[in-house]
């Protein structure tokens, strides 16, 4: 009531009040204020730490700089792990092919009719270089049946793996959230044609899903980011939905509609940012589902090319290295792996709590 | 209750209806040529176009889509394109090799997260409970893979425990030798989720007011925790089992492929890898029936749980 006795001078004092403050400190955001609890949580910023490091790798590996070279044979077959040393000497009876030309030398020059020319063929290989590719005995972490550096698959096939998790996540919550926001936000006819597609696509399950797509559209890194991506955005939809529902009849949102905001400004300049610690939650879970699916996948022979390499190219080739007791290639990649997805998981968790602290230590 | 049941029925068509869209036309569309993949590799063009007529593949979409749905409304889906089996008796002899590893799976996991979930809810907070979690959070990190591989290797080869794999056609023979290995490695893997998960449903429970209410009036733990706490837990524990249960219609696919059980997971992969249509059709609309169903049991089965739920 007073304020419609004197509305005059209430509204003057506020605003000579507010001015009086001048030098006001703005309020923390809420990702500002995130970042303040996040640090406090020792295990997330290790965890972030870990992941940091393993996007300095991928960047490393993606440009070239290191592991560029992981398809050369670089050690003999199976070579063991240099930590592990050499393999056992062969046996006497087979002999090794530097040990067989060392022995063939003895002097038959004269009667050798193609003496007198070696000279002349000598000076014309020398013509050319021919480079001998020094084949290791061990290598850092052992090799292949084919005598590739175990390492620098490990390091490639991350990159593959963590960029396939990644980008296919990125798809998903890309149609997850833009199907939910217009289904939570306008409902009606274009909700429930939404709801039908989603019921639809639920109904199958998952991994039919991938198969189905995957023998349709065949192999290879893009094939597989699109049909995770196209299959996969069902979770992020529900959740993105039920946000949008709810956030749809809030004050501000009205408040926004009466100055005359659009449903596009509502939905993503005020509605969007309000949800979006919902949406990066989903989305880390997302990567580490899309991850694993990817493992296996290329077991089942639906994953990435035969020509390229990831955790579950590497994994589906230790199947058979491991009942010969070569376990480094298997060790590998489930360490990269497992490391990067611990990782991951729990800067998620941290993200979550620091984003949403009513919610910390709950899962 | 009976025109809930009615409507719920009724909109499961145009889901149904959405789902052979689906499978027909990503398959029709993309897919490879079924009479190429059928045919030798020698095959003459003839041959090829012999092989599609007698698959009725010339004929136009619209008579192929009416089929499918003639097969799903008699639930006579013919015969398989690559093995001339009646789809009637695949599924009879391959589903109960499937349900041999699943149901084991389904009923060990649970029956072993719940009390493992109520005791860490219960410690919440302490070192037992951080540990646990962390060790599942490294679990979980560990691709399913992994496990069968180094299970495989360990249990079966270097200690003799079981053996690497096989079959056999007694379904008791295969409970209690050929599926122990897969139920084993099944259950660690999914040990370590549903742990997490029925843990974050026994929370949500401890921090009720009637947990409290029934701590003042003088209950002991175990009776606030297996009286009170677990009861209203099993609701979301319930839905959950419910919901994984169409599941283990197909089984999981990496299980059955790497131990090689004929179940119905290899075979759709086998289906998938060949074209073979009918198959395919079959499984995922039967699949897809049955999550249906098992969406309006968990529905029905809330009413039951919760006198306050009022179905609509």
């Amino acid at each position: 009531m007073s304020d419609i006795d004197m509305p005059d001078f209430a509204s003057t004092s506020l605003v000579s009040a507010l001015a009086d403050m001048a030098p006001m400190r703005r309020a923390d955001g809420v990702w500002r204020s995130a970042w303040r609890r996040f640090r406090r949580d020792g295990v997330g910023m290790v965890s972030l730490a870990i992941v940091a490091a393993y996007a300095l790798l991928i960047a490393c590996t993606g440009s070239g700089l290191v592991a560029r070279h992981w398809q050369d044979e670089v050690g003999v077959p199976d070579a063991r792990p240099s930590f592990v040393g050499p393999a056992a000497a062969p046996p006497p009876g087979v002999a090794l092919p530097a040990a067989a030309a060392a022995s063939a030398e003895v002097d038959i020059s004269d009667v050798d009719p193609l003496a007198p020319r070696y000279a002349e063929w000598d000076a014309r290989a020398a013509q050319y270089h021919a480079q001998v590719r020094p084949i290791a005995a061990t290598l850092p972490f052992g090799g292949d049946r084919l005598g590739r550096d175990v390492l620098s698959k490990a390091l490639k096939g991350t990159q593959i793996s963590v960029s396939v998790g990644v980008l296919a996540a990125i798809v998903a919550t890309l149609i997850g959230a833009a199907l939910g926001a217009l289904a939570g936000f306008f409902g009606g006819h274009v909700g429930d044609l939404v709801e039908w597609a989603y019921n639809v696509l639920t109904a199958v399950p998952e991994i039919l899903l991938f198969f189905a797509f995957a023998a349709v559209f065949g192999r290879g890194i893009s094939t597989l980011v699109l049909i995770m991506g196209l299959t996969g955005w069902t979770g992020q939809y529900r959740q993105v939905r039920a946000e949008f529902i709810k956030h749809a009849r809030r004050e501000y949102v009205l408040a926004a509609e009466a100055i005359g905001a659009g449903a596009g400004a509502r939905m993503f300049r005020h509605i969007l940012p309000n949800v979006s610690h919902v949406i990066l939650a989903r989305m880390s879970l997302l990567v580490v589902n899309f991850i694993k699916a990817e493992v296996i996948l290329s077991y089942l022979g639906l994953g990435v090319a035969t020509n390229q390499v990831s955790w579950g190219t590497m994994l589906a080739e230790s199947q058979s290295e491991l009942i010969l007791g070569h376990w480094w290639q298997l060790a590998a990649a489930t360490i990269a792996m497992a490391l990067f997805v611990t990782a991951f998981s729990l800067m998620a968790d941290a993200w979550r709590d620091a984003l949403d602290p009513r919610l910390r230590g709950l899962r | 209750m009976f025109a809930y049941l009615l409507r719920r029925l009724w909109q499961m068509i145009p889901t149904l209806l959405g789902v052979v869209l689906l499978v027909f036309f990503l398959f029709r569309k993309f897919g490879m040529d079924p009479a190429q993949t059928l045919a030798s590799l020698d095959a003459t063009p003839r041959e090829i176009a012999e092989i599609r007529q007698q698959l009725g593949l010339d004929e136009p979409w619209w008579w192929q889509l009416g089929l499918f749905i003639k097969g799903i409304v008699t639930f006579d889906w013919g015969r398989s394109w690559a093995t001339h089996e009646t789809i009637a008796h695949l599924m009879a002899t391959r589903l109960p090799a499937t349900l041999t590893v699943t149901l084991p799976i389904l009923i060990l996991d649970t029956l072993i997260a719940i009390p493992i979930a109520l005791g860490l809810a219960y410690v919440r907070g302490s070192l037992t409970d951080r540990a646990i979690m962390v060790g599942t959070t490294v679990a979980l990190s560990v691709s399913f893979l992994v496990y069968v591989i180094v299970g495989q290797y360990v249990f079966g080869f270097q200690l003799g425990w079981f053996p690497v794999q096989g079959w056999s056609d007694s379904t008791w023979t295969n409970l209690v030798v050929y599926a122990p290995l897969p139920v084993l490695l099944a259950v660690l893997v999914g040990l370590s989720p549903q742990t997490r998960l029925y843990r974050s449903y026994f929370l949500d429970e401890l921090g009720h007011d009637y947990v409290r209410t029934a701590r003042a009036k003088g209950l002991t733990e175990p009776a606030v925790l297996f009286r009170h706490v677990l009861r209203n837990a099993l609701i979301p524990i319930l839905t959950n089992v419910g919901l994984a249960l169409p599941g283990i219609l197909i089984g999981s696919f990496l299980i059955e492929v790497y131990f090689s059980i004929p179940g119905i997971g290899r075979e759709v992969l086998l289906a998938v890898n060949r074209s073979d249509y009918p198959v395919i059709q079959a499984v995922t609309i039967y699949v897809a029936m049955l999550t249906m169903l098992a969406n309006l049991a968990v529905d029905l089965s809330y009413r039951a749980v919760d006198p306050r739920v009022m179905l609509r």
